[in-house]
């Protein structure tokens, strides 16, 4: 069943094309890792998505309902979590604070703690719980924006290249905690990192000047010639 | 002891000491502190919008006015006993503010600065363009005889004492379980980053609208309450100046902690007062006392203390 989909999906910015004429879907329960050489539109597209950015044209589709004039949060509301590329924690408030806001919307109050611990747990942060996340390393931080997209246990979790300035050992567990959240989530996660692509996505998709190069399992797209020249640089 | 029985501990012990108090001041400071925790009811106000919400309104004399000439109009044109004319006072504040709110909400910033200032110039304009009953910038008088509230005298300096100590003491504590609220944990997180807010799946309009009106309708009732307390009501209550006060006192006290407005309103009376006393050139000194407080407590008396020692201050 597909859980999200968009339909010749545009974004121009005065004479850029960001994204044009975009079909993608996102079936159930599928991690797909969205990659592609910088300025590909892979942020504009997951922006069009969760409502951040409206889209020129085109339509989003989640659950067989058009949410493409839906607002921001209306949408996360209906189950899409985005966690940012550039660190959006609230610095000046406490990690758990921090988990707490994301949690709060959708859980009982005396829910909300126990989610919280264990959320913080799950990426290795439980010693820093009560530090403010400003204090926090870069890494941690990314780690914190993970915990506050998977704590409200969304239908889609959008990840924005979230192995940003982890250590080699972070990624490791992170890729743990995926491994546990696809049990539950779809996950749509931008990435860098090939390693984690490679072990973590169940499909790939290839963006390249706003639109899909090619689309198939990491297999399938580690040994395709055109994504190698275009974006590996091997060929 | 936790955070939270400190917390609570605290906040009734300053209101249990400003209970006391009126029995122990002389005449002068007694009057002078009923003013103070009148406004500084109005500054709990403003602080749930400019400390907690992180937008900076410059138009709150509109809700103070609201509440003044709510209850004031009432009881002279209406023949209004307080209960009701107080009652209309809250009511104009909440109509006004929700109003503002929902054409000033579409501006941040700056402009969300201009848009409040300019409506409150409006509405000063107004209340002087209707002098016939207003009677402008002269204002009128409400007489002792219009101000018993259920039978008690409230001309009586006691009685005003204990008057201004309820109101202080509702707004205190509403502010007080506002900001301990998900609600209130929400605001902060509006003021500190709004879009990841939106992102979280809030509807962050909805929220400052409701900062705002909260806020107005505090800020209506001090200026209600001030009307009915000190038996005047006056255009010069609706200028540019009693909208910067509350700023002024916010900033002094601490913007974003519970008891910062009330520090700061009776810093700021007290500075003026005792400068007062010392040279006809007052502002010199309260000016200079300003510059040393913003250099060397940036975040406010109550905000310095919150980074120093007790970080467990709401």
């Amino acid at each position: 069943m597909t859980l999200l989909s968009t339909r010749s999906l545009s974004k121009h910015f005065d004479g850029l094309s960001a994204v044009s004429n975009l079909d993608f879907d996102l079936p159930k329960g599928q991690v797909r890792a969205l990659i592609g050489p910088n300025g590909a539109g892979k942020t504009t597209l997951v922006s069009m998505i969760c409502g951040r950015l409206a889209p020129s044209s085109g339509k989003v589709i989640f659950e067989g309902r058009d949410i493409t004039h839906l607002p921001a949060h209306k949408r996360v509301c209906l189950g899409i979590a985005y966690t940012f590329q550039i660190t959006s924690v609230f610095p000046r408030l406490t990690a758990r604070e921090n988990v707490a806001l994301a949690a709060r919307r959708h859980l009982p109050k005396a829910k909300v703690q126990p989610a919280v611990e264990d959320a913080l747990k799950r990426v290795g942060l439980q010693d820093r719980i009560d530090e403010d996340a400003g204090n926090l390393s870069y890494g941690h931080q990314r780690l914190l924006e993970t915990a506050m997209g998977f704590v409200q246990q969304p239908r889609l979790l959008i990840l924005d290249e979230p192995t940003q300035g982890l250590a080699d050992n972070e990624i490791d567990n992170f890729k743990a905690l995926i491994n546990d959240l696809r049990k539950t989530t779809t996950i749509l996660l931008i990435e860098h990192n090939m390693s984690v692509v490679m072990e973590l996505a169940d499909r790939v998709t290839v963006l390249n000047f706003g639109e899909t190069l090619a689309e198939g399992t990491p297999q399938e797209i580690h040994e395709n010639a055109t994504v190698q020249a275009a974006y590996l640089g091997t060929g | 002891m936790t955070n939270g029985q400190r917390i609570i501990g605290l906040h009734l012990g300053l209101l249990v000491v400003l209970f006391a108090l009126q029995f122990l001041l002389p005449a002068y400071h007694h009057g002078n502190m009923a003013r103070i925790m009148v406004l500084a009811s109005y500054a709990i106000g403003y602080n749930i919008l400019f400390g907690y919400t992180g937008l900076l309104s410059l138009g709150h004399a509109l809700f103070f006015a609201a509440g003044m000439y709510g209850l004031s109009l009432t009881i002279q044109h209406a023949g209004f006993t307080p209960a009701p004319a107080l009652l209309a006072g809250v009511i104009a504040g909440i109509m006004v503010s929700a109003g503002l709110a929902f054409l000033a909400l579409r501006t941040t910033g700056v402009a969300f600065m201009i848009v409040t200032l300019m409506f409150a110039q409006a509405g000063y304009l107004t209340i002087l363009y209707f002098a016939e009953y207003t009677r402008g910038d002269e204002g009128f008088v409400i007489q002792a005889g219009q101000r018993l509230l259920w039978g008690i005298d409230l001309s009586d300096p006691t009685n005003r004492y204990f008057a201004a100590f309820t109101l202080f003491a509702l707004c205190l504590l509403a502010s007080l379980a506002l900001v301990r609220s998900p609600f209130g944990r929400t605001l902060v997180a509006i003021r500190e980053n709004e879009e990841r807010v939106t992102m979280l799946g809030y509807n962050t309009f909805a929220h400052k609208l409701a900062a705002m009106v909260i806020s107005g309708t505090l800020s209506a009732a001090a200026g209600a309450t001030y009307g009915l307390l000190f038996g005047y009501a006056g255009a010069s209550f609706a200028s540019v100046q009693y909208s910067i006060f509350p700023l002024l006192w916010v900033l002094l006290g601490g913007a974003g902690t519970v008891l910062g407005p009330f520090i700061g309103t009776l810093f700021m009376f007290y500075l003026i007062d005792l400068s007062s006393g010392i040279t006809t050139a007052y502002m010199l000194i309260a000016g200079v006392t300003l510059v040393l407080l913003t250099l060397f407590a940036p975040q406010g008396l109550i905000g310095e203390l919150r980074r120093r020692v007790w970080r467990w201050l709401p």
